[in-house]
């Protein structure tokens, strides 16, 4: 091998196998940081498991699409656990595959929003003064107007054509949230005296802004993030139910919507049907929310070694 | 800075400092006039009770709050008027200690990132395995063992007293000459503030660290400060400056030896038998509502009406360089 | 009344059947996530009507959680797993710990109350002084509001406050100073015999700590209640003190009179706390430190907690644990070596009161 060839091993000292085991290393440990919480671990296993069967379900259990006009609202069976919908298709399928347009816009809305709120409400308090009041005076703005409504509004005036679109326009409107918190956070930590200290070492704005500031704010972060999901989710499921949002993708608000215009409430062996993705989308809220109380450990040292 | 100036210009200086907080129509002076000299290698006490502005003094010596007038000189220079490369290097070079263990390290950080942070900033250490060797030697300087141990663990797993000798190994990463320390070991327990306090001494008699030493316990100023001076505050001036053993047994100010006569001694015979002097009224002169003259004076024992009401005394030498601010000192030391 | 039968102590001033308050045999544990922590272990002593007792001890010690644990006002982790908390009045004696909830509301401030640090969270702060002390007077005894406000009025211009004043204003308008007498002046609104104060002058400035410090010696002679308190301040108890008990781990480790502990200690640690207090007046003293921390009170290690940081220890010191010995009229101490601490503590006090070296 050539001299540089050697040099280059010998300092690459991390294998492959080391790198793999790291990776594991951190996966375990967040595993296990999860667990300190008994409730906080259910909601986390609850979420895992939609996420996987949200995304990788249907690759497994595509959509029925074949109607079955002598199935028309079966009853639950073994092969069909779930029974059957308004045409004879089934309904399991339907549910393993409406979660991911949900989860993925929810996904994206708590990321966009979150992005904006932090990066506005750090921006107000380090800079201040005049910036500081325009942000403040905006979010006030867009905190009196009340968000379902306007959705509402909105959803008459502009072709909501994609998943993106939507997430960014349920962003747009809740920002101000985290935006104060973040704000009013960054304030009242900035007097802290690690931060003085960091001040009077000379680390620099940035170091104390993300070494400093914001790893105190993540369990905040994180579970803002979360309620933003659970709120863009909210937030989806009503605007598919008024039929304001055009998606013709599966989605278990359009279950829910078709399923009662589809008259499966009067139907008890459909009940299934209209019950299914009700259940969907409040049983990972609540997971959502359990999960919460783990986060809060994960993100906090101080917590973690409670004497 | 040649030699020669480093001699006699004293290493922080402050003239007529003063700090106004609150809007325009309520301002509030937390420190009003105050003038000092620490010369390099020296320990000033700054003593008072709360209230009195020795902290918000502190703060403006280490350039965290700007003065609202007067000025802050270090090496000579005020701070405020020099240009930003010679801010950054007195912001280095003037370090605090906060009073708070637990407020003062990120909890979310362990002590070596807490300490390496600004070794790397700075490019102080040019290498991972120098920051490792620089950490021990920080840690054996400040007495903290095991080093490797510690600087693994999160601030909450560690001792207040620990904790404080991290505070003080961070700041000697930037080889401060210049340390105030704001009731660095009020919140300690009392049988280690004294191994605290030995190795801030230490600190002086090693590395020629120069001291502003803050607190309300004048035991503890008059046990680090012995061969210092210490400053009495209140309510925002500076009422008596002396050398410490002078200060404490020969108090000039009625102030000073108010509260020299008011602290309870850890010796019943002593303390059960020491002469009390009683002041004319409990009430602490608010900011907002100052006495008129003399702010002491509505307290004062000596009070003398028509002087102390009218004329706010200017702290003057009383030639045996000791300052007092009295009027009544003063008189005393003219009829002399 | 079986139950209200103690030991007697050796070191007691008194005859136990006197005293006012009598505790025995005192464990409390708290439950943690970790294990059980050993707050306090074992503690023993008498307080006689009328005198002062001091607690000292630093952080973690357990007397707060004693103090705490007197008047069973411990938070729900925490269990008092054994002992005998035995009050005695005209007469009759009685364990509080077999109290029940009516008697244990009246006991707690008719006969024992407490006074808090001054702290705002002391107060209940929408609440005026006025409604506070009323509602503390009515939570353990029933009276009108006139009752109380002529209670009142007379004992805050005992400890010099203005009653029109200081009734009508919140928590928060008053100082630290203020608000530490107004809850001296609630804890004797029911005149009882003791009280038991919880670091009374901690976080207050010097000569407002004068003032509290005055005001309770002269309270305590006209009121003529027994007083318990609880400081890490050493200076406190010689101010007031009669008899001290400094604690360690949640022990006991030395008690006895105020000029015992201060000028004979016999126990390391209360040498050690003395050696390391500096006095204002004088020349100056060499100090020193007691190297090292507290145990672990969820792993308490064996023998003699102090052992580990202790000038004096020996082999036995880390296996055996010391129990209180009677080593003098009203002094004890748990200690195996306590004639050396002596021998050390004359010469401790001998440097102080002629200092050699160069600032004699």
């Amino acid at each position: 091998m050539s001299e540089d060839a050697v040099r280059s091993t010998t300092v690459y000292q991390r294998t492959a196998k080391d790198v793999l085991l790291g990776m594991w290393g951190s996966i375990a440990r967040f595993f296990r940081l999860m667990a300190r919480n008994r409730l906080g671990f259910v909601g986390f296993l609850i979420i895992l498991f939609y996420f996987v069967v949200s995304f990788l379900g249907p690759l497994v259990m595509p959509v029925d699409n074949n109607t079955k006009v002598d199935r028309i609202f079966e009853r639950p069976s073994w092969r069909h656990p779930l029974g059957m919908d308004h045409q004879g298709r089934d309904v399991l399928s339907q549910v393993v595959n409406g979660g991911r347009d949900i989860l993925t816009t929810a996904l994206l809305t708590a990321l966009i929003s979150t992005a904006i709120g932090i990066t506005l409400g750090a921006l107000a308090s380090v800079i201040g003064g005049g910036v500081d009041n325009l942000l403040v005076m905006l979010a006030d703005i867009f905190m009196a107007v009340p968000q379902f409504p306007l959705l509402v509004v909105l959803a008459g005036f502009i072709q909501v054509s994609s998943m993106a679109f939507l997430a960014l326009i349920l962003a747009v409107l809740s920002w101000p949230g985290l935006f104060r918190a973040v704000r009013a956070q960054v304030l009242s930590l900035r007097e802290r005296d690690y931060v003085e200290a960091a001040v009077l070492l000379d680390l620099g704005t940035p170091h104390i802004i993300f070494r400093e500031i914001l790893p105190n704010m993540m369990s905040y972060i994180a579970i803002s993030f979360a309620f933003s999901m659970t709120g863009a989710i909210y937030s989806q499921t009503g605007l598919v139910l008024l039929g304001l949002v055009p998606f013709s993708s599966q989605n278990w608000g359009v279950m829910i919507s078709i399923a009662w215009t589809r008259g499966a409430i009067f139907y008890r062996d459909a009940a299934v049907y209209i019950l299914a993705p009700v259940f969907a989308i409040a049983i990972f809220q609540l997971a959502m929310v359990w999960m919460t109380r783990s986060l809060e450990e994960v993100f906090n040292p101080r917590l973690r070694a409670r004497a | 800075m040649s030699l020669a100036s480093s001699h006699d210009v004293p290493l922080i200086e402050v003239r007529g400092l003063g700090r106004a907080f609150g809007s325009r129509r309520r301002r509030v002076w937390a420190v009003d006039d105050v003038s000092f000299r620490v010369p390099r290698g020296e320990i000033l006490c700054l003593v008072g009770e709360s209230g009195c502005g020795k902290t918000t003094t502190g703060k403006l010596i280490a350039g965290l709050l700007r003065p609202s007038r007067g000025e802050v000189r270090f090496e000579g220079q005020d701070i405020w008027k020099i240009e930003r490369k010679s801010f950054k290097r007195y912001r280095t070079a003037v370090q605090l200690i906060h009073q708070d263990p637990y407020a003062s390290l990120n909890p979310m950080q362990t002590v070596y990132e807490i300490i390496t942070a600004p070794l790397f900033r700075h490019n102080l250490v040019s290498s991972r395995a120098h920051a490792w060797e620089r950490c021990l030697e920080l840690f054996h300087i400040v007495g903290l063992t095991p080093p490797e141990d510690l600087l693994r663990k999160h601030p909450h797993e560690l001792s207040g007293g620990q904790r404080q000798r991290v505070s003080v190994a961070r700041a000697l990463t930037v080889n401060p000459s210049f340390i105030v320390a704001d009731e660095a070991v009020s919140m300690v327990d009392v049988s280690i503030r004294v191994s605290l306090l030995s190795m801030l001494g230490r600190l002086r008699d090693e590395f020629g660290v120069t001291f502003l030493f803050i607190t309300h316990d004048l035991a503890l100023a008059k046990y680090f400060a012995w061969d210092g001076r210490i400053a009495v505050m209140y309510v925002g001036d500076i009422i008596e400056i002396s050398d410490t053993p002078r200060l404490v047994n020969d108090p000039q100010h009625p102030y000073t030896q108010a509260l020299l006569s008011a602290v309870p001694e850890a010796d019943p015979e002593l303390t059960r038998n020491k002469r009390r002097i009683a002041l004319r009224s409990q009430d602490i002169p608010s900011l907002q509502n100052l006495p008129p003259g003399c702010r002491f004076h509505p307290r004062c024992p000596r009070f003398v009406e028509g002087l102390c009401d009218v004329e706010p005394p200017a702290l003057l030498e009383t030639g045996d360089g000791r300052e007092v601010a009295c009027h009544l000192v003063v008189r005393q030391e003219a009829v002399a | 009344m079986e139950g209200t039968i103690v030991q007697q102590l050796p070191w007691s001033k008194g005859q136990a059947e006197e005293a006012l308050l009598s505790v025995r045999d005192m464990w409390i544990e708290y439950q943690a996530a970790r294990g059980a922590v050993k707050a306090v272990r074992g503690v023993d002593f008498d307080i006689f009507p009328g005198e002062s007792m001091a607690l000292i001890g630093e952080s973690g010690c357990g007397k707060t959680t004693l103090g705490l644990g007197i008047i069973r006002l411990l938070v729900k982790t925490a269990e008092i797993v054994r002992g005998q908390v035995i009050y005695r009045r005209d007469g009759s004696a009685v364990d509080v710990r077999s109290m029940d909830e009516e008697q244990l509301r009246q006991f707690r401030w008719q006969d024992c109350a407490m006074v808090f640090q001054s702290a705002l969270s002391a107060f209940n702060p929408v609440l005026r002084i006025r409604d506070q002390m009323y509602e503390t007077v009515k939570a353990h005894r029933s009276a009108s509001r006139a009752e109380v406000t002529e209670i009142a009025y007379p004992l805050l211009r005992r400890v010099q406050l203005e009653p029109e004043r200081v009734l009508r204003a919140y928590p928060h308008e008053l100082s630290g100073g203020m608000r530490q007498r107004v809850l001296i002046a609630m804890a004797l609104l029911l005149n009882p015999p003791m009280i038991i104060l919880d670091e009374p002058t901690t976080a207050l400035d010097i000569l407002t700590q004068r003032t509290i410090i005055d005001l309770l010696r002269a309270l305590q002679s006209d009121f003529r209640f027994a007083m318990m308190f609880i400081s890490h301040d050493l200076s406190l108890a010689a101010e007031l003190a009669n008899h001290v008990a400094t604690m360690y781990a949640g022990c006991i480790v030395e008690y006895g009179t105020v000029n015992q502990i201060f000028y004979e200690p016999h126990h390391p640690y209360t040498l050690g706390l003395i050696k390391a207090v500096p006095t204002v007046t004088g020349d100056f003293q060499d100090l020193s430190s007691i190297a090292g921390s507290p145990p672990d009170l969820i792993d308490l290690p064996l023998g003699c907690k102090f052992h580990v940081r202790c000038p004096f220890a020996t082999r036995r010191c880390e296996e055996e644990e010391p129990e209180l010995m009677h080593i003098g009229p009203e002094h004890a101490a748990a200690c195996f070596y306590t004639d050396e601490v002596e021998r050390q503590a004359d010469r401790a006090w001998e440097e102080i009161r002629n200092p050699q070296g160069a600032f004699a």
